[in-house]
């Protein structure tokens, strides 16, 4: 497998369309895109300045208009105590569902790789809960939990253990509800890395045998480097959904109990939606939108400077 | 008739007038409903029912009946289009959502839409019905789609134990007592059925504020902006919830969830449950064991709170709307058709009259468990509701689940709930 020549490209300064002049060509740049240009606008960055002005406003109520109070709704998210619990539990959530759902999506995707028999069932099985949506798995999943007798609770019976209550006890219920996330994500993610996989040569195995490599050499020093732009772009799809995914939290545990399942997007419905408090969901938006891109940054700066694309 | 320009013009004119509303009396009068579904059954038809009865006993008048989700998308609903200017007339959401809408400015009392045969309209409801309709002096909900807290018992399993399966227990004490011998443990000691449930997911501010009643606590004020979380009798009887599941172990630790505990009965995995009378009919369908239904058991005293949905009058009605949405709810809380309602869906019927029907009448002789919440009423009291009511409330249930969780004692989980409900009202005194 080859990479494309310099001659495969279109030659650069070459215009397809009929504008020639350097001018032109800049007007015809922007015609195209400013399809996206509008959309994004209207729909991401008016809509985020707009909340990042908000955010320094009082919460309209009927007989109440809106004025500027300055700093003091980021004050009172600073010394709202569930404010900081959810920001923890969104750590621990993001720390735990992260790494576990790459991994395994990771091992998954080299074990319906290789040839062994029923490989298309165990990839459509891989890759079931991918395609449900995440009410219907929350849905499921409750009733894998329930107390008694939910499956986990008749299979744990048969052993003479006793019920458990894993939603309804705040040790158990965050990582309760990250096992949902993982068992749903980590087929999505086995899908790139297989995709991946099957786009590695198989001369380079072979070179790797002549050379008495053994399989796990193979792996650290062939098949990983190649997989690291497919695990540059999972691991940031990861991280987004580990603050984007919240439809289960609603579904199994409604934040409860005593917000022990509260994560941050969670936390914004409630205050944008339950309590209609504009100002301080304004803010706790700005500070979600700061975790996340400073997240990306980081990612495409460090991480990425490990990645090389072929 | 072809269609010339002067009839085109004389057509726009018509249909401008007609929408703004200043339409001649003749013509006929629009108004919009948005109405929640709570409960099982197919309620959507039995409202669209409904509304064709009212449209053709009120020719005048054309209601678009727009089904709006649950009692949370609805007030969701209704508070963006009452930001956007396009409020609906009337409306059913939940009876605590009252100060909601008035600090949005978004409602009308009924008292002068109904004129000078209000107080008689009013005084025909049932006050425990009417006392979440009221504040400042003035009505802003007429009791619609209501219910309250009863215990359902398995009368089998009580029969098993040895208690008389036609006598509830009637006191804490004698509720703990008959929870003692009802649950039942196997060989290794795990327990194959408990003796009492009583819900804490969501909303465990609406069961417990059954036992704050019991106990002779009240905890809110009528303006809405004070609460009494701290209030040692409702630690009291916070205590009495923790122990028993960690003294007595008659109840489940943990969080005992909402949805499943009627389903947690019907499977025999306990023997009572607190559950709302909207579960009458399911409970009825289903239990394949005979299960009575009593009042909730009293401390110093009898008590449950009510809940449910009310319907209410929306700024921005012209005074036709107005009159009109007084029609269509004085005609949908008739006694016949509020009897209709309550037998259809469960909800307790609103008025003493309703009961009083002959079909009413019939059905409490065929399932004397429907009267049972009936009777409760009379120690009922409003449902827990204050300025920012979701906010306040969720300071509660937060509480009340570290209590039940056991992260936090009783009376510290109610000092801290105290302490963030104060915070949140102050604004409001």
């Amino acid at each position: 497998m080859r990479a494309p020549s310099r001659s495969d490209m279109p030659e650069t300064g070459r215009s397809f369309g009929p504008f020639r002049s350097p001018r032109l060509r800049t007007v015809e740049a922007w015609l195209l895109l400013l399809p996206s240009v509008v959309l994004f606008a209207a729909f991401t960055h008016l809509p985020f300045v707009r909340t990042f002005v908000d955010a320094f406003f009082s919460t309209p109520k009927g007989r109440r208009p809106s004025h500027f109070v300055g700093l003091d709704n980021w004050s009172d998210l600073a010394h709202d105590p569930i404010f900081w619990k959810v920001l923890i539990n969104n750590t621990w959530y993001a720390l735990g569902t992260i790494p576990l759902s790459v991994g395994i999506a990771l091992v998954m995707a080299l074990w319906v790789n290789g040839r062994i028999p029923g490989r298309g069932l165990l990839r459509m099985a891989y890759f079931t809960p991918t395609v449900l949506p995440m009410i219907a798995v929350a849905d499921i999943w409750l009733f894998f939990y329930t107390p008694d007798y939910g499956l986990f609770d008749q299979i744990r019976g048969l052993f003479g253990f006793a019920a458990t209550n894993r939603l309804g006890d705040p040790s158990s219920a965050l990582v309760a509800v990250m096992v949902v996330a993982v068992w749903k994500e980590a087929g999505f993610f086995m899908i790139f890395y297989l995709a991946a996989l099957q786009q590695i040569p198989p001369d380079l195995r072979d070179a790797a045998a002549i050379e008495g490599a053994s399989r796990f050499a193979f792996f650290r020093r062939v098949i990983w480097p190649l997989l690291m732009p497919v695990t540059l772009f999972v691991l940031v799809n990861a991280v987004i959904n580990a603050f984007r995914t919240v439809d289960h939290i609603f579904m199994m545990t409604g934040g409860g109990p005593d917000n022990a399942t509260n994560l941050l997007l969670f936390r914004l419905y409630e205050l944008g939606f339950k309590f209609w408090d504009q100002g301080q969901a304004s803010a706790l938006t700005v500070v979600l939108i700061a975790v996340l891109s400073t997240l990306a940054l980081v990612q495409f700066l460090i991480a990425g400077r490990g990645v090389h694309y072929r | 008739m072809k269609p010339t320009r002067r009839t085109f013009l004389a057509a726009s004119f018509l249909a401008g007038s007609l929408l703004a509303g200043m339409a001649p009396a003749a013509a006929e009068t629009k108004i919009t409903f948005y109405y929640p579904v709570a409960v099982g059954g197919p309620v959507t038809k039995i409202v669209d029912g409904l509304v064709a009865g009212f449209e053709k006993d009120h020719p005048g008048v054309k209601v678009e009946a727009v089904y709006s989700g649950s009692y949370q998308d609805t007030t969701a609903k209704i508070l963006t289009a009452v930001k956007g200017g396009n409020a609906p007339n009337v409306a059913v959401a939940l009876s605590t959502d009252m100060f909601t809408f008035i600090d949005e400015d978004a409602i009308l009392p009924f008292d002068d839409a109904a004129g000078k045969d209000a107080k008689a309209w009013f005084d025909g409801f049932y006050p425990s019905f009417m006392a979440n309709s009221r504040t400042g002096g003035k009505t802003w909900g007429i009791p619609f789609q209501r219910s309250t807290v009863v215990m359902y018992y398995n009368k089998d399993a009580f029969e098993e134990v040895g208690l008389d399966p036609e006598k509830a227990p009637a006191s804490w004490d004698e509720m703990r007592e008959a929870a003692k011998k009802l649950t039942k443990r196997d060989a290794a000691g795990n327990v194959t059925r408990w003796g009492i449930e009583i819900p804490s997911s969501g909303f465990p501010y609406w069961l417990f504020q059954g036992l704050t009643t019991e106990n002779g606590a009240i905890l809110m004020n009528e303006a809405g902006n004070k609460v009494a979380y701290d209030d040692p009798k409702v630690v009291e009887a916070l205590q009495y919830w923790v122990d028993l599941s960690t003294r007595d172990k008659v109840h489940p630790t943990g969080i005992v969830e909402w949805g499943t505990t009627p389903k947690d009965f019907l499977e025999g995995k306990t023997a009572m449950m607190w559950q709302t009378t909207g579960n009458l009919t399911n409970v009825r369908k289903n239990a394949s064991f005979r299960f009575g239904v009593a009042m909730l058991p009293a401390k110093v005293r009898r008590g449950s709170p009510t809940g449910g949905g009310n319907f209410y009058l929306f700024k921005g009605s012209s005074p036709e709307q107005q009159k009109a949405v007084v029609d269509f709810v004085k005609w949908m809380t008739t006694p016949e058709r509020a009897a209709d309602w309550s037998i259809a869906t469960g909800y307790v019927a609103t008025s003493p009259t309703a009961w009083a029907t002959d079909k009413m009448k019939a059905h409490v002789a065929d399932f004397p468990a429907a009267a049972v919440a009936r009777d409760q009423l009379e120690h009922a009291v409003a449902e827990l509701s204050t300025h920012d009511n979701q906010r306040v409330t969720k300071a509660f249930n937060d509480g009340l689940q570290a209590a039940l969780t056991g992260s936090k004692s009783p009376a510290q989980a109610m000092k801290d709930a105290q302490a963030e409900a104060d915070r949140i009202l102050a604004a409001y005194r």
